[in-house]
């Protein structure tokens, strides 16, 4: 069949399989009946719920402004699909095109969309994780569990790890007046995501909470009561902190173990896959009917350096699932790159942060408007020259104009005047990123792989 | 109704947080906190708030013109 008439029979008729029945994997379905998919469609999804917004877990239902077991989200649009929910995919064959499923059934597919997601690292030594009173949150039985326990009035919480999660944790406790100590590896919170500058900021605000913050330290034990819960947690310094909530918030680890062995260029760090969200096999060679979107993708960014990022935010689902979706059923010529400005948001402590392009590859910082001292100020990262991310503290309505800066590669030092700048913006500093051979709890980016200009490539076009 | 905010492009207009308090509140200066499932008799305000939203940050089922979000769910 000559590949137009192969795509004109897939937009009608042909067999779509999204494993991934979150964010990524509706948006994706979505699309795909956005734009005239007409065949089979069928979502896999390992959790017994329709699609759920995550974000909110941490924050509205931590605080009782939402409950956990309703924040589905609202659909675009009828996607008319097959749900196979409560049922995980334990593996993939590329050369039959099947998805094997947890309750031994199969799924044909002629096109297949991986958005998988990540999962909450647990805490590793497994006996201590089973003690009752130990959480992790990413799920909406997780937060109903964890506010349960909130609800009960714990004498002290502890947090291990003080990156966005942990930290909104914190802030959530905090504000119900529950005693909460936060431990964390790196020198501050949000070290690993925002950089050392920002992140004194943080430790502040934790403390200013009345936040017992532990940096610097590592917890080396969780231990027991002779009944199995959780009593306290011991840490590097040779300091015992009382607990009897104890949550990991240990960043997370990709969902790709149901591909290990099926020949795809999958591992810990994500499936990787091209700027089209094309999977790479393993071999490197792309696939053309395996698509990949939202946490689980490590694809490839023109705009930082080609390099692979893996990107654990909200927007970024939406946005790869539309591009993935779209390129599914799109002949070649037609295919769109996914370059979408990474961007995130948290919010703590009264706080609203938020982030555009990629701060870990900021080397210096300068502090644009405002000052960190109030609390409401943007910083920009500058990398080779280059402007490359910004970050805003309660000054969210600056982010896009720097978003087209670091669109079209604006010059850092910031050489404009901006208003409300204050003395200590006027200089770059150094952003003062922990070196990421030591890892701290897990960042929200990912860099790896191989950029095209390391290698001293020119590519000539044709002349006509 | 079932809701969500984008709040990568929300920007604190709190034009929502007017419109219907019980469903969008401000959190602190600019932070917004959202009822991500809305009870019925708030319609009416979630419908005013999607369309004054001067970013167009708020996606709900259930209005005019969205689909429904669980008729297609069969399980």
């Amino acid at each position: 069949m000559p590949p137009t008439d192969y795509l004109d029979w897939l937009r009608r008729e042909g067999r779509i399989v999204v494993v991934g029945a979150s964010l990524a994997g509706l948006r994706g379905a979505e699309t795909l009946r956005a734009e005239g998919f007409g065949g089979e469609l069928t979502m896999i999804g390992d959790e017994p719920y329709e699609p759920y917004d995550r974000p909110p877990l941490s924050k509205a239902v931590l605080l009782g402004r939402a409950a956990p077991h309703h924040t589905e989200l609202p659909h675009r649009r009828e996607i008319d699909a097959k749900w196979r929910l409560g049922v995980a995919a334990t593996g993939l064959d590329i050369e039959a095109r099947r998805v094997r499923l947890a309750d031994g059934d199969e799924v044909e597919y002629d096109r297949l969309l991986i958005a998988t997601g990540v999962r909450a690292r647990p805490w590793p030594k497994e006996d201590e994780a089973r003690l009752e009173g130990v959480f992790t949150l990413r799920t909406r039985d997780d937060a109903a569990a964890l506010l349960r326990r909130l609800k009960a009035g714990p004498r002290r919480v502890f947090v291990i790890g003080a990156g966005f999660t942990g930290s909104e944790i914190a802030s959530a406790c905090r504000e119900q007046g529950i005693p909460v100590t936060v431990a964390e590896r790196a020198g501050a919170p949000l070290v690993g995501a925002l950089g050392g500058v920002i992140g004194a900021v943080a430790a502040e605000m934790h403390r200013e909470n009345g936040v017992d913050l532990r940096t610097g330290v590592m917890v080396t034990a969780l231990e027991g009561d002779p009944v199995g819960r959780v009593r306290a947690v011991h840490l590097s310094d040779e300091s015992i902190v009382e607990a009897d909530v104890v949550i990991v918030s240990l960043g997370a680890t990709r969902n790709t173990d149901w591909l290990t062995g099926s020949g795809l260029g999958a591992g810990p760090r994500g499936i990787a896959c091209d700027a089209g969200c094309r999977a790479f096999d393993f071999r490197g060679i792309v696939t053309d009917d395996i698509f990949v979107a939202g946490d689980v993708a490590r694809s490839p960014h023109a705009l930082f350096g080609y390099q692979f990022l893996s990107l654990e935010h909200w927007g970024n689902a939406v946005a790869q699932a539309e591009i993935a979706a779209h390129n599914m059923i799109s002949p070649s010529a037609e295919r769109r790159p996914h370059l979408w400005v990474p961007a995130f948001w948290s919010s703590q402590f009264g706080v609203n942060i938020k982030s555009v392009g990629v701060p870990p590859m900021g080397e210096q910082i300068m502090i644009t408007q405002g000052s960190l001292a109030e609390r409401r100020f943007v910083g920009v990262y500058g990398h080779n020259g280059r402007t490359i991310a910004a970050v805003s503290f309660d000054n969210t309505r600056w982010l896009e104009f720097y978003q087209r800066e670091i669109e079209r590669g604006a010059p850092f030092p910031v050489e404009f005047p901006t208003v409300d700048r204050r003395p200590e913006g006027r200089v770059p500093v150094d952003s003062d990123f922990p070196d990421p051979a030591l890892p701290t709890h897990g960042p929200m980016v990912t860099l790896s792989g191989y950029s095209p200009t390391d290698q001293q490539l020119v590519f000539h076009p044709a002349r006509h | 109704m079932r809701l969500v905010v984008d709040l990568n492009r929300c920007q604190g207009y709190a034009q929502c947080a007017f419109l219907a308090p019980d469903v969008f509140a401000m959190h602190g200066e600019e932070s917004l906190v959202y009822n991500p499932q809305a009870e019925q008799e708030q319609r009416e305000r979630v419908a005013r708030a999607v369309a004054a939203c001067p970013v167009q940050a708020i996606t709900a089922d259930g209005l005019d013109g969205c689909a429904g979000g669980t008729s297609d769910a069969a399980h």
